[in-house]
């Protein structure tokens, strides 16, 4: 069980908390002249990767709130949390951090 | 060698010493017709069908690791075609067909048991999902039946009816040609097949990136093993599907997800089925071996761990107590965790990509095993022919742009 540090109230075991996929997917800003390839990528394509993982979660057994995770799927390793809202950390210089 | 009686007498005269090898352990050619990326039980049974009924015996099948050592030899085995939708019953039905003579097909005993399998209803949404899958698979010509909770215990008593279970059991759905085979068994088979017709099987083999010509079209992999040309590769890597793919710069509707499995230690036969109960989370068949065979979900969060969580083991394991109350004293042996390839529908893709001479079999998610012979072999006809088989027609990538989507995730109702 991953014990994961939410950004408002501090660690806490994964069962507070529900997963909610790939983060930083924007909705398409003017659906009606969205194609349909843009649709699919923006409801179904994800990156997916084996290694560093942006990621929401919802701590819906504390605060409640949407937050962002940096998690390495190989490991687990949760590097970082931060609000929802915030830009996209850069994950080199997170590997950098983690690493010393 | 074939397995016969005469043989087994021949080699039982000298004590069973000089059986031959079943497979060759090749180097890799410069060159080959097609590649298969990933020898699990897909990947080596698209070589067979490539090789038997398409011709193409200058091929290869390039394994990471070793041979069926990924899901194929993690996986509880469970084979079923009850599913809801035409095109996925048309899938898994071709595929149980294939499993009655596979043992006979391929000389090797991959032990396939139609024992039924039996899926039980513990709420009236359950009812009424498990009897809209009956009629729609009887229409489809497709055994299967609706039980009462009497009938259920019945088929197979140790399962506990009572009223006072917290979800109790209200019905199950039979289907008697579903049961199990040994995972193992159907991986070695295809493998020696194919190995007999010419298939290179090579392992320890990994693939790095995939080489393109400046139209596009594939023209080999890099491996650890050095460059491999071929005009056609087909991938078959399950839960690392998204990663083989970005190498052709190809983005996948795919998710990987652990998810565990593990087995008790082996008592004597006290279960004749395969029950699954979606609702609480909880699959359970007996091995030939005596161990019980428990299937858990999957975690909540994408992963390439191949572990998995505690919790989700013991959430399954809370059910299997309350199912079945005789086996809460046995101790569990092993458990272990494969990473599962989901897509948004849960239905699979066999399909052609956006990269000529690239084909990809994958998004099996938690229920790949029972497929098996039907999508190597409808797979194979997509390389051979470079169009789908009608079978497979509709299992395509561009089904999440247009929206035909094969929603087998609402049909199975449960939080998957």
């Amino acid at each position: 069980m991953l014990l994961i540090p939410c950004p408002h109230c501090g660690n806490r075991p994964e069962l507070e908390f529900r997963y909610a996929g790939e983060a930083h997917i924007a909705r398409p800003a003017d659906p009606s002249s969205t194609s349909d390839q843009e649709w699919a990528e923006y409801l179904y394509f994800r990156s997916n990767p084996k290694g560093l993982h942006i990621e929401r979660w919802r701590h819906v057994s504390g605060c409640a709130r949407f937050f962002n995770c940096v998690r390495d799927t190989v490991s687990d390793r949760i590097l970082k949390t931060y609000p929802a809202g915030q830009p996209k950390p850069d994950l080199e210089a997170l590997v950098k951090e983690a690493g010393q | 060698m074939r397995f016969s009686f005469l043989n087994l007498a021949k080699q039982a005269l000298s004590a069973h010493r000089h059986w031959p090898e079943q497979w060759r352990f090749p180097e890799p050619k410069a060159e080959y017709d097609a590649i298969i990326i990933g020898a699990g039980g897909h990947g080596l049974g698209t070589a067979y069908y490539l090789a038997k009924e398409h011709g193409l015996t200058n091929i290869a099948v390039l394994e990471k690791g070793w041979l069926g050592g990924g899901n194929t030899g993690r996986n509880t085995t469970i084979i079923r075609s009850n599913y809801l939708w035409e095109e996925s019953q048309g899938l898994y039905e071709h595929s149980v067909k294939l499993w009655e003579n596979l043992s006979a097909e391929l000389n090797y005993n991959v032990m396939y048991s139609p024992r039924g399998v039996m899926m039980l209803a513990h709420t009236v949404h359950d009812i009424q999902v498990f009897k809209r899958h009956v009629h729609a698979n009887r229409l489809q010509g497709i055994d299967n039946e609706w039980l009462t909770p009497e009938q259920a215990k019945e088929f197979c008593p140790i399962l506990n009816i009572s009223p006072n279970m917290r979800y109790p059991i209200l019905g199950a759905a039979l289907q008697r040609r579903g049961g199990t085979a040994r995972h193992d068994a159907v991986a070695w088979g295809y493998a020696r097949a194919a190995s007999a017709m010419g298939v290179d099987i090579i392992q320890n083999c990994e693939v790095k990136g995939i080489r393109r010509d400046p139209q596009g079209a594939v023209t080999g992999v890099e491996t650890t093993k050095g460059f491999i040309g071929t005009k056609k590769i087909g991938v078959v890597a399950a839960g690392h599907t998204s990663v083989v793919m970005s190498m052709a710069d190809v983005r996948m509707p795919l998710e990987s997800y652990p998810l565990q499995a593990l087995v008790s230690e082996p008592i004597k036969p006290i279960m004749p089925c395969v029950v699954m109960s979606n609702t609480i989370h909880a699959y359970m068949s007996q091995s030939d071996k005596g161990e019980l065979v428990i299937g858990a979900g999957t975690d909540a969060y994408t992963s390439y761990s191949q572990t998995g969580g505690l919790h989700i083991t013991t959430h399954t394991l809370d059910a299997i107590c309350e199912l079945f109350p005789n086996v809460r004293r046995l101790r569990m042996l092993r458990n272990w965790g494969g990473i599962v390839d989901v897509t948004p529908d849960r239905s699979p893709i066999l399909s052609k990509t956006p990269v000529k001479g690239l084909y990809v079999n994958c998004g099996w998610g938690t229920g790949g095993f029972k497929a098996t012979p039907g999508s190597a072999n409808v797979f194979a006809h997509t390389i051979a022919k470079d169009e789908p088989h009608p079978i497979n027609a509709a299992f395509t990538i561009d089904r999440f742009k247009t929206g035909r989507l094969i929603d087998e995730a609402a049909a199975a109702a449960v939080a998957h």
